[in-house]
């Protein structure tokens, strides 16, 4: 017997739509653009899944959701019953339902999806976490005390999640973070209008019900190197999830004029700094008239989506290459298009214009058209000669994508690292060349996903409890 | 919360702080830094740590206040707590024996370059110090500079105190008369305009500056690249390249361009916050 959608019953061909704000009203606030299923929703949507034998929507899960099994819950009406099964699995579901990109994993593999449109899985998960969160959340049990004492650097997906479960098992965890708030891209990055940071805190906060401590405005190989944690700080293990938060640019004239960010500066401005709230909050932004944000993945988006809300005039996508090649979320792209974000699309800069103050007053592009398929079966873009021109803009958005910080690695004796600076761990246990230091999520993989950083740091706190056991032994 | 031990007013608008942070003093080197926030609306602010007492825990800070940030600061006092301070960031100052190093430090600048004075000396050299401000109200610790160098010179721009002239005059007049060959380094911290003057005065001579630049930041960890500048051409990061630079590579024209990119804003936020508080308490 094979999983397509069979006649037996009548199957809704399309997912409940999503309630969203207005995009022309959103566009100019902050607030959260998708606000989310209903109950009736969530289990009228709940009701669409098929119960597929074989699970397949699990294995465009990185982390395996016991996809199914929630889902026949929500069905049933039993929520907490949902969220306990999710939660096996996922312990951040509130943010995953919000910003994995669905479309490229569990939603990818639904049956459903081969004739219509698959179950909105990720919709569903969110429901259920954001059920949970407001009917005050059950704790789980934490083993007893085992004595020993790990080290977590970096207070990302990764970082969080290998402290929930090295919690869990008994052990002592502190987390240590660089910033003054704990939640690494999903506080800095990823916007409030996409993942409200109310959010990120309530689940930060569980984790300290857990008995994890987090120690923010600690940067380690500064106040202290890995090596003096693990000689001096009595802890018995580390794990590394210092994110790939290094922004890179074009490296072409003019990219350090006024007027030029990296997008993590815009970001990090806008979120971690509310900058959208100035002058009622201290630190300041600067956005033009018009704006041109370079890249087409998910931080170019949040840049360009961020730019309108800040009251650029005319917000712009600069990509090399197609729409059909954007890295970003589906969803996303769809939103920004609903806003308003205009898309350069086959073009790319090649030098940034002053005014006589050194402020962006241009950006001179060249051109682009699709060429041969390369190695990657993408066709890649082919400069066209003669084709340049200036485009008007006053702000430029950098977001070419993102490196590790060196810092760690600089100051770790022993740790091995990629030519790309990336730390070398072994993907099935999260072990580096360094005894009892493991490593996982961005820093390893290079900028990746939130669902990715998470599975990494359950396979690190999975080693990390092993290699503990076996020291005990 | 990291609390306020002790302040002392220099003058009306530089103050000292010696704050309680353990994890900091355990570490810190002449040279770093340290950022701090003062409440949950507040701005992240860059400070060189001035000085610091390892079995103490404490950190001394000495600002200058310039704007929203270092007022709001400046009225703080000992017993309060400061809502985030994070450090030590950024590379200590290289120190090596030399022979004769020329430390000049100019308005606030005489804080952070007072570590540096006193680790140089402590490694061997014999060190030339040169303090300067505005005007005698405005200098500060000149007993400390002196017991940190092996002779002093101050100078006052109006001639209020000691003598007449800018901090360039004296290192003039020192280079002349110990002769440039016998300088191999010079050490210039302050305002940029008067960094911008040493590093000119230095490189005529050949002498070899480092200057420690003052960047707009907002992280301090080489996350956000706010604090790029040209140096010898190459893009660094002030946060975590610096803050110590070779002055003669450093575009000093990019710098104060991107350091005065949100000047509007900055006045804005004053501003605000006189109108909200009615014009100080
Ligand atoms: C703007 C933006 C939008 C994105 N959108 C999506 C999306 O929609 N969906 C998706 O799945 N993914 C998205 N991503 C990617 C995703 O956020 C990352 O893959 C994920 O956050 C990586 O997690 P991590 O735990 O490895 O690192 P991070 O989240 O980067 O966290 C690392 C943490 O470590 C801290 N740190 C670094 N160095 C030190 C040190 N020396 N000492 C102490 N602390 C340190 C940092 O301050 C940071 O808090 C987005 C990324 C960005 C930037
Ligand atoms: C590594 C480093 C170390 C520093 N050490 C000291 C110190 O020991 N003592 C001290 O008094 N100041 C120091 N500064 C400068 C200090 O950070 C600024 O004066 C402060 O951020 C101003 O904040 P504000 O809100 O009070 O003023 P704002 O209203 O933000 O600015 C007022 C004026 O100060 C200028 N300014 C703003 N930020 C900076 C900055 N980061 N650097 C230089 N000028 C700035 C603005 O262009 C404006 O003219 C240091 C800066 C750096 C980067
Ligand atoms: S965690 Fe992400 S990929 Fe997995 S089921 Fe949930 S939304 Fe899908
Ligand atoms: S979510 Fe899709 S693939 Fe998974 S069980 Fe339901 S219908 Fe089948
Ligand atoms: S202050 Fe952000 S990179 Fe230097």
């Amino acid at each position: 017997m094979t999983d397509t959608p069979k006649a037996k019953k009548e199957i809704k061909p399309t997912k409940n739509p999503m309630p969203a704000q207005d995009p022309l009203v959103r566009a100019r606030n902050f607030s959260e653009v998708a606000t989310g299923y209903t109950k009736e929703m969530a289990v009228d949507e709940a009701k669409r899944c098929m119960q597929c034998k074989k699970e397949p929507c699990r294995q465009g899960c990185p982390v395996e959701v016991y996809i199914p099994q929630f889902i026949k819950l929500v069905a049933e009406g039993n929520f907490p019953g949902a969220v306990a099964k999710l939660k096996e699995k996922n312990a951040l579901p509130a943010v995953c339902g919000r910003v994995c990109p669905q479309e490229a994993q569990c939603e990818k593999y639904c049956t459903l999806g081969k004739k219509y449109e698959p179950v909105g899985i990720g919709r569903i998960e969110r429901f259920c976490a954001d059920w949970e969160l407001n009917s005050g959340v059950t704790i789980p049990e934490v083993a007893p005390s085992t004595g020993f004492k790990v080290a977590v650097v970096g207070s990302g997906p990764a970082g969080l999640t290998c402290a929930a479960d090295l919690a869990k098992l008994g052990h002592k965890v502190t987390v240590f973070e660089a910033l003054h708030v704990a939640g690494g891209v999903l506080m800095y990055g990823i916007p409030e209008f996409r993942l409200p940071k109310a959010v990120v805190q309530a689940e930060v906060e569980n984790l300290k019900k857990l008995g994890v401590e987090i120690e923010v405005n600690s940067v380690v190989g500064k106040f202290s190197t890995v090596d003096e944690l693990m000689e001096e700080g009595g802890f018995d293990a580390v794990f590394i999830g210092t994110g790939a938060g290094l922004p890179y640019f074009m490296k072409i004239p003019g990219e350090n004029l006024c007027g030029v960010y990296s997008a993590n500066e815009f970001l990090t401005r806008t979120n971690l700094m509310k900058a959208y709230k100035f002058p009622d909050w201290d630190t300041p932004i600067k956005i033009g008239k018009k704006v041109a944000v370079l890249g087409g993945g998910n931080v170019a988006m949040d840049g360009a989506r961020t730019a309108l809300r800040l009251g650029a005039d005319e917000s712009w996508i600069v990509y090399r290459r197609s729409e059909n090649e954007l890295p970003a979320r589906h969803e996303e792209v769809e939103h920004a298009h609903e806003e308003g974000v205009k898309f350069a699309l086959l073009t790319s800069p090649v030098e940034i214009v002053a005014d006589e103050n050194g402020w962006v007053k241009g950006m001179k592009c060249i051109k682009y058209e699709l060429g041969e398929p390369d190695a990657s079966g993408r066709r890649s873009p082919v400069a066209i000669p003669g084709s340049e021109y200036v485009m008007d803009v006053d702000t430029v958005v950098v977001a070419i994508g993102q490196g590790p910080n060196p810092l760690v690695p600089r100051t770790t004796k022993g740790l091995e690292c990629n030519k790309k600076g990336n730390i070398v761990a072994d993907p099935a246990t999260g072990a580096t060349s360094k005894p009892g230091v493991y490593a996982g999520g961005d820093v390893v993989t290079g900028a990746a996903t939130v669902i990715l950083a998470m599975g990494a740091g359950k396979v690190g706190a999975r080693s990390i409890n092993e290699y503990l056991n076996s020291k005990k032994a | 919360m990291f609390k306020i031990l002790e302040k002392e007013v220099f003058s009306p608008i530089i103050k000292l702080m010696v704050v309680e942070a353990p994890k900091v003093a355990k570490s810190c080197q002449a040279g770093q830094f340290i950022i701090l926030r003062i409440h949950e609306e507040g701005e992240r602010i860059p400070l060189t740590i001035a000085d610091f007492d390892r079995e103490r825990g404490t950190i001394t800070i000495v600002f200058q206040e310039v704007g929203k940030t270092t007022v709001q600061l400046g009225r703080m006092e000992a017993g309060d707590y400061i809502k985030d301070f994070v450090g030590p960031l950024g590379e200590a100052t290289h120190i090596e024996k030399l022979g004769n190093v020329l430390v000049v430090g100019g308005g606030v600048g005489v804080a952070p370059v007072h570590p540096i004075a006193r680790a140089l000396k402590e490694a061997g050299n014999h060190v030339i110090g040169i303090i300067g401000s505005r005007t005698k109200d405005l200098l500060f610790w000149e007993d400390k500079m002196r017991a940190a160098c092996s002779e002093l010179l101050v100078t006052t721009d109006d001639g209020s105190y000691v003598r007449k002239g800018f901090v360039t005059d004296v290192m003039k007049e020192v280079i002349e008369a110990k002769g440039k060959e016998n300088i191999p380094l010079c050490i210039a911290i302050g305002p940029q305009p008067m960094m911008r003057a040493c590093s000119n005065l230095t490189k005529e001579y050949g002498i070899k500056t480092i200057v420690s630049l003052n960047a707009l930041m907002v992280d301090g960890t080489g996350m956000c690249g706010c604090c790029r500048v040209s140096v010898g051409g190459e893009t660094k990061f002030v946060c975590v390249d610096g803050p110590d630079f070779d002055a003669h590579q450093v575009d000093w024209l990019e710098l104060g361009r991107r350091g005065a990119y949100f000047r509007a804003e900055e006045n804005k936020a004053t501003e605000h916050h006189t109108c909200k508080c009615g014009g100080g308490k």
